[in-house]
């Protein structure tokens, strides 16, 4: 099975490059006829491409799942709040040690209503991934995000927060400052607020990292996105000694948007356009606006302590008793 | 657990200095080696005995079982040997008990049951305590020894760390103490949770306490780990608990704190009555 996403999608990247070319090649061409050829071919190789992401699509598997949602070309959370948010100003400071850039946070506004914005973001490059510690938060991100939670509660703003992240930091440095209480003072203050919360599982859901900027009111997840109680890879070595048995603890672990769906743990899920989110971002971006809005609609019909109250009841009903 | 005067069950060897010793001195000594002072497990019926008043202790909310809801390869067996193994539903055991008289909601962990894993029903059992403890006015204390979420339950065990935190935090918006102990070990989703955010933290001596398995962390950085990494002895160093203390002071430690903190539910109490 592939490791990557590049990997496994191989073939289509290979046939859009060609296809990519051939219309470059088909501007180029003055004799029309000529051009005329070009183009049918490329209307032909379109029609295979469709062909093969109808069939990629068709039958997707759990590691499938974990593969998309951990794709370079996914969008991430800022290009999520480039989409839909407006007026988004930065903010960096945890006032107790350091920047981590791992979370990005702020205010911002959402169809004119001010909010204030908390997610996790990915790098595309290797300087980005390093500057964002693949977005793994250090204790500093949930200081930093504690204090956006604040704010919000302080100054009556919804709280929206974008989940993607492998895991937490896992370094000894991390460990020094206490990562651990990080992520649970994080969820702490969450439950403190009286005012909406709304997350966004917008890849990958990953554990204790996730967790700790997502006990919200409304948990959305797009199709493509994964939530999972421990990296598939890691539940493999330490279940079966094997870390490429990945695929199958994928499997095991059911970290799909409908399993995440049917065990109630999630409320709704957001439909990607075909070939998932990246190959048409505004499209996706379009239908997690409404997500965001139709649940910030919903939870605006509810008082500030029905507000904390309903946060309590919906994580109090979760588990499975025989 | 009462030692039997067989030959082959006369001694044990401690495990961390290999001397061997007297069953009847080893029990007695609370599972503490008298040698190196290393501080074995306990089974929950162990701690609960050795640490609340004697036979104040009232087992709640039992006969809670785990459903097996992802259908996980190779679950029920293993939670069925579990069960067999310690003869109790799960990883934690909850109840009444008192400290030097003073009520108290508890609960224990027991690493023998699935490396003392959070899964649904361990999750209920934490987040019953914390609220009984807000019910019934009175402190909360829990004994952590466990690996993390129960990963055979899936993003179910996640939740369990939102769940159980919600509770601390009706805790402290409604005054209950809550004090935690770290044993050996606590990890991950439990350490990521609720045991992190008590009021009070305590530890036992040289209990592994950490987020990432040892390995993981140290593989992710380059500089070196300093040899006492994770252990509690460093997790006070670096802030993270308030106290470490041997096992035969903990009952005291734990009553004076219970006392002491739990003084304004008692003032409320006459007033009240």
């Amino acid at each position: 099975m592939a490791k990557s996403w590049r990997e496994w999608m191989k073939p289509l990247v290979e046939l859009e490059e060609l296809i990519a070319k051939l219309k470059v090649a088909a501007t180029k061409e003055t004799e029309p006829s000529e051009q005329e050829g070009i183009l049918r071919q490329v209307e032909q190789f379109e029609k295979r491409r469709d062909n093969i992401v109808d069939l990629m699509f068709s039958r997707l598997g759990p590691w499938e799942e974990v593969l998309l949602a951990r794709a370079d070309p996914r969008p991430y959370t800022l290009d999520y709040i480039g989409a839909i948010c407006s007026e988004f100003i930065e903010l960096d400071g945890d006032r107790r040690y350091g920047a981590d850039h791992a979370i990005v946070c702020g205010p911002t506004t959402i169809d004119g209503r001010p909010i204030i914005v908390v997610g996790h973001q990915k790098g595309r490059n290797i300087q980005e991934r390093t500057f964002r510690n693949f977005a793994m938060a250090k204790p500093e991100g949930y200081r930093k995000a504690i204090r956006m939670f604040q704010l919000a509660e302080r100054f009556r703003m919804p709280v929206l927060t974008f989940i993607d992240t492998p895991a937490a930091d896992p370094g000894i440095e991390s460990e020094s400052r206490g990562i651990s209480e990080a992520i649970a003072a994080s969820m702490l203050e969450m439950f403190k607020l009286t005012v909406p919360v709304v997350s966004v599982v917008i890849g990958e859901g990953g554990s204790g990292g996730a967790i700790g900027i997502a006990a919200a009111n409304r948990v959305l997840m797009q199709e493509h996105a994964v939530y999972s109680v421990i990296p598939p890879e890691g539940c493999a070595a330490i279940l079966w000694r094997d870390a490429a048995k990945g695929p199958q603890a994928a499997a095991a672990l059911k970290v799909t948007s409908k399993s995440a769906l049917e065990l109630g743990l999630v409320d709704e899920i957001l439909p990607e356009p075909k070939g998932s989110a990246y190959r048409n971002p505004l499209e996706a971006a379009e239908t997690v606006k409404e997500g965001i809005l139709r649940s910030l609609n919903e939870l605006d019909r509810l008082s500030p302590s029905q507000i904390k109250a309903h946060r309590y009841d919906r994580f109090r009903s979760m588990g499975f008793i025989a | 657990m009462r030692p039997d005067h067989t030959a082959a069950s006369r001694f044990v060897q401690c495990l961390n200095c290999k001397k061997t010793l007297f069953v009847a001195d080893f029990q007695s000594n609370l599972k503490v080696c008298p040698f190196c002072g290393h501080h074995h497990r306990l089974t929950s019926s162990e701690r609960i005995a050795w640490t609340f008043d004697e036979g104040s202790f009232q087992e709640t909310d039992t006969g809670l079982q785990s459903g097996d809801p992802l259908q996980f390869p190779d679950y029920k067996p293993k939670h069925e040997a579990a069960q067999a193994k310690t003869g109790t539903d799960d990883s934690v055991i909850c109840g009444h008990a008192k400290l030097f008289d003073n009520p108290v909601s508890v609960a224990v962990s027991d690493f023998n049951f699935m490396g003392g894993s959070m899964g649904s029903v361990a999750g209920e059992k934490i987040t019953r305590t914390l609220e009984r403890g807000c019910d019934e006015r009175c402190p909360v204390v829990i004994f952590c020894a466990s690996g993390g979420a129960r990963m055979q339950e899936g993003l179910l065990s996640l939740m369990q760390m939102a769940k159980t935190t919600a509770a601390v935090e009706r805790c402290q918006a409604e005054g209950i103490p809550f004090i935690s102990v770290f044993t050996d070990p606590t990890m991950a989703g439990v350490l990521a949770s609720y045991a992190s955010v008590a009021d009070v933290i305590l530890a036992e001596p040289k209990s592994l306490v950490g987020f990432a398995g040892s390995r993981v962390s140290k593989q992710a950085q380059v500089s070196k780990a300093p040899d006492d990494f994770q252990t509690a002895e460093w997790v006070l160093r670096c802030g993270m608990l308030d106290k470490i203390v041997e096992r035969r002071d903990m009952r005291t430690t734990l009553g004076n704190l219970v006392n002491l903190f739990g003084s304004h539910l008692r003032v409320n109490e006459v007033k009240v009555g």
